[in-house]
């Protein structure tokens, strides 16, 4: 696989990969497939109608993982990209899907990935996901990920999504269904500058008894940039549910907070918390007392907080 | 060596009135010593530490440390120049680990087993403490540790503590009486300055100040000074069961 630079350093942004990785991987550049590994247990294969990717974990795969990195270094390109993940009984795997846009053009690039996944009864499953932009461009660097999730009985699904920087826009939808048993713990952790613009919206729905899920967003928002966080978490039958929203607001930001909870079953215990505030001034004075400036302290307090 | 000269420091509250909290304050810290600063409460004990680091401007007089005038200083060129600040109420921080508050401290890339020293010299298992977020789930007493920690790490040349014992259970506050015996002992070419009301850190000092109103009613070594505070509320019993 031969990669320049630029595509070498958004690889390392989104998936820490600084050599091929283990296991299955698909790399997908600039719109098509680079390179592609698969396993005795994970069979990834193009779609028939070269929308995407299917890939196939079989039952009871144990720490195998899967890279399906993006990495869009043309300017001007956009694409729509369908990728389904079917996660055997049993299997015990981790996902690792990053993106990241390197606009020098002046026309925008969009990638929109439709993430499926089928996670039967008992498996497990980490997903790692970040967004990265990067390029001096005036073309924008657009990201709109809708994640699905269909979680079978008693299996668990962990998922990190990070969006650190230099993503101008992303208008991000995750819906997950869950079975009796069923847990999903999500991480979210976004900033924006300039002007940039992010929505995340969630809609998990506990259906059977025993599903829990909790979903946690930290955001920075700077400069003039505005961000929208819309979680619901819905019950059906004796289950429990918790979303938090926590950010730190900066400069000209606005960031609007819209957690709901929607009870359809006595048994269902759900909770919601939001919090939007600036970094605390006591918080930045002692920082300055063990010598830092302002500036640096600042930069600890918000690398902390989105760690 | 710190020297305070004739400094006052004024508010303007609500009403438009000036109130006067720190008032034509004289002090002269010299290194090598350990300073407890006692008085009542309100008296302005904490103003005057916040204004020795920077975090107070005084609205007249000098600050000078080492025959420097740092009156116009910012906190952070005050802490580069030496001075150490462990707060009465330490803030809390999402996210931010203690680990992190020591490497920041420290000022360079220290070890997980250095920064495990700073934590056991005040008291806390540093295997349960020091990949923990510095946050609202540490009690009270923890955090106060924590504090002091950071100021250790920091190997100031002049450290202030803000009633470093409030909030403390009487187990930790043996401990420490114990740290501040040590760093007293260590103290080398540095000075310390205590905030405390406790008959047993004020038994510590090579010298007392007793604040009153915003200006020191008395100082002087403390064997001149300790037997006149007894039974004040300058000097509290900690507990019997201690002693
Ligand atoms: N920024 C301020 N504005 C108004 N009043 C203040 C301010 N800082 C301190 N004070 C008042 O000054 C007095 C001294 O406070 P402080 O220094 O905290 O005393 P101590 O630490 O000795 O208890 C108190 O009456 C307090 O309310
Ligand atoms: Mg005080």
């Amino acid at each position: 696989m031969a990669l320049n630079d630029i595509q070498k350093k958004i690889l390392a942004e989104v998936a820490d990969l600084h050599k091929v990785p283990m296991g299955a991987y698909n790399f997908r550049i600039n719109g098509a497939t680079e390179s592609r590994n698969t396993t005795a247990n994970i069979d990834i294969r193009s779609k028939a109608d070269g929308s995407g990717i299917d890939i196939h974990i079989m039952p009871g795969t144990k720490n195998e993982s899967v890279h399906i990195p993006v990495v869009l270094s043309k300017s001007g390109l956009k694409e729509t990209v369908y990728n389904d993940f079917y996660v055997g009984e049993g299997a015990d795997v981790t996902i690792v899907a990053g993106c990241g846009i390197d606009n020098c053009g002046n026309q925008d690039s969009q990638h929109d990935g439709i993430h499926r996944f089928f996670v039967e009864r008992g498996a497990k499953v980490r997903y790692v996901e970040k967004h990265y932009g990067s390029g001096d461009g005036s073309g924008k660097r657009i990201l709109n990920p809708v994640t699905e999730v269909y979680m079978d009985e008693d299996s668990h699904m962990e998922m990190e999504m990070a969006q650190i920087k230099g993503v101008d826009s992303t208008v991000r939808s995750t819906i997950a269904e869950m079975k009796k048993g069923s847990s999903l713990i999500v991480r979210e952790r976004l900033m924006t500058h300039g002007v940039q613009n992010a929505v995340s919206t969630y809609k998990v729905s506990l259906l059977e008894e025993g599903a829990t899920a909790d979903v946690v967003s930290r955001s920075v928002a700077r400069d003039s940039s505005t961000q929208k966080f819309d979680a619901c978490i819905a019950g059906f039958a004796p289950c429990k549910g918790h979303t938090e929203c926590d950010s730190i607001i900066m400069d000209n930001g606005t960031i609007l907070a819209v957690p709901s909870l929607e009870a359809r079953h006595v048994d269902a215990a759900l909770v919601h918390e939001a919090a939007i505030g600036k970094i605390a001034g006591e918080q930045l004075i002692k920082l300055m007392t063990l010598g830092l400036t302002e500036h640096e302290a600042e930069e600890e307090i918000i690398n902390g907080f989105l760690a | 060596m710190l020297e305070l000269k004739n400094i006052s420091f004024s508010v303007k509250s609500e009403d438009g009135k000036t109130k006067d909290i720190i008032r034509n304050l004289n002090l002269t810290v010299k290194d090598r010593t350990f300073t407890v600063i006692t008085g009542p409460n309100g008296s302005g004990k904490t103003t005057l530490a916040k204004l020795i680091a920077g975090i107070e401007k005084p609205t007249g007089g000098k600050i000078l440390l080492d025959g420097q005038d740092i009156t116009d200083m910012d906190i952070t060129d005050r802490a580069k120049a030496g001075i150490g600040f462990a707060f009465q109420a330490p803030v809390r921080f999402k996210g931010i680990t203690v680990y992190d508050l020591l490497r920041i401290a420290s000022g360079k890339k220290i070890t997980p087993s250095a920064a495990c020293e700073y934590l056991s010299e005040v008291g806390l298992c540093a295997r349960d403490y020091i990949s923990r977020e510095a946050n609202a789930s540490l009690s009270g007493g923890e955090i106060k540790r924590i504090e002091i920690a950071t100021v250790l790490a920091r190997q100031s040349r002049l450290s202030v503590f803000d009633e470093p014992e409030a909030g403390i259970d009487l187990w930790s506050f043996q401990n420490l009486i114990r740290v501040f015996r040590s760093m007293r002992e260590k103290i080398n070419d540095s000075s310390m300055i205590i905030i405390s009301h406790q008959e047993r850190i004020l038994e510590i000092a090579d010298e007392i100040a007793v604040l009153a109103d915003g200006t020191i009613e008395k100082y002087g070594k403390k064997e001149d000074i300790f037997p006149t505070l007894i039974g004040t509320e300058a000097a509290q019993e900690t507990c019997t069961r201690l002693r």
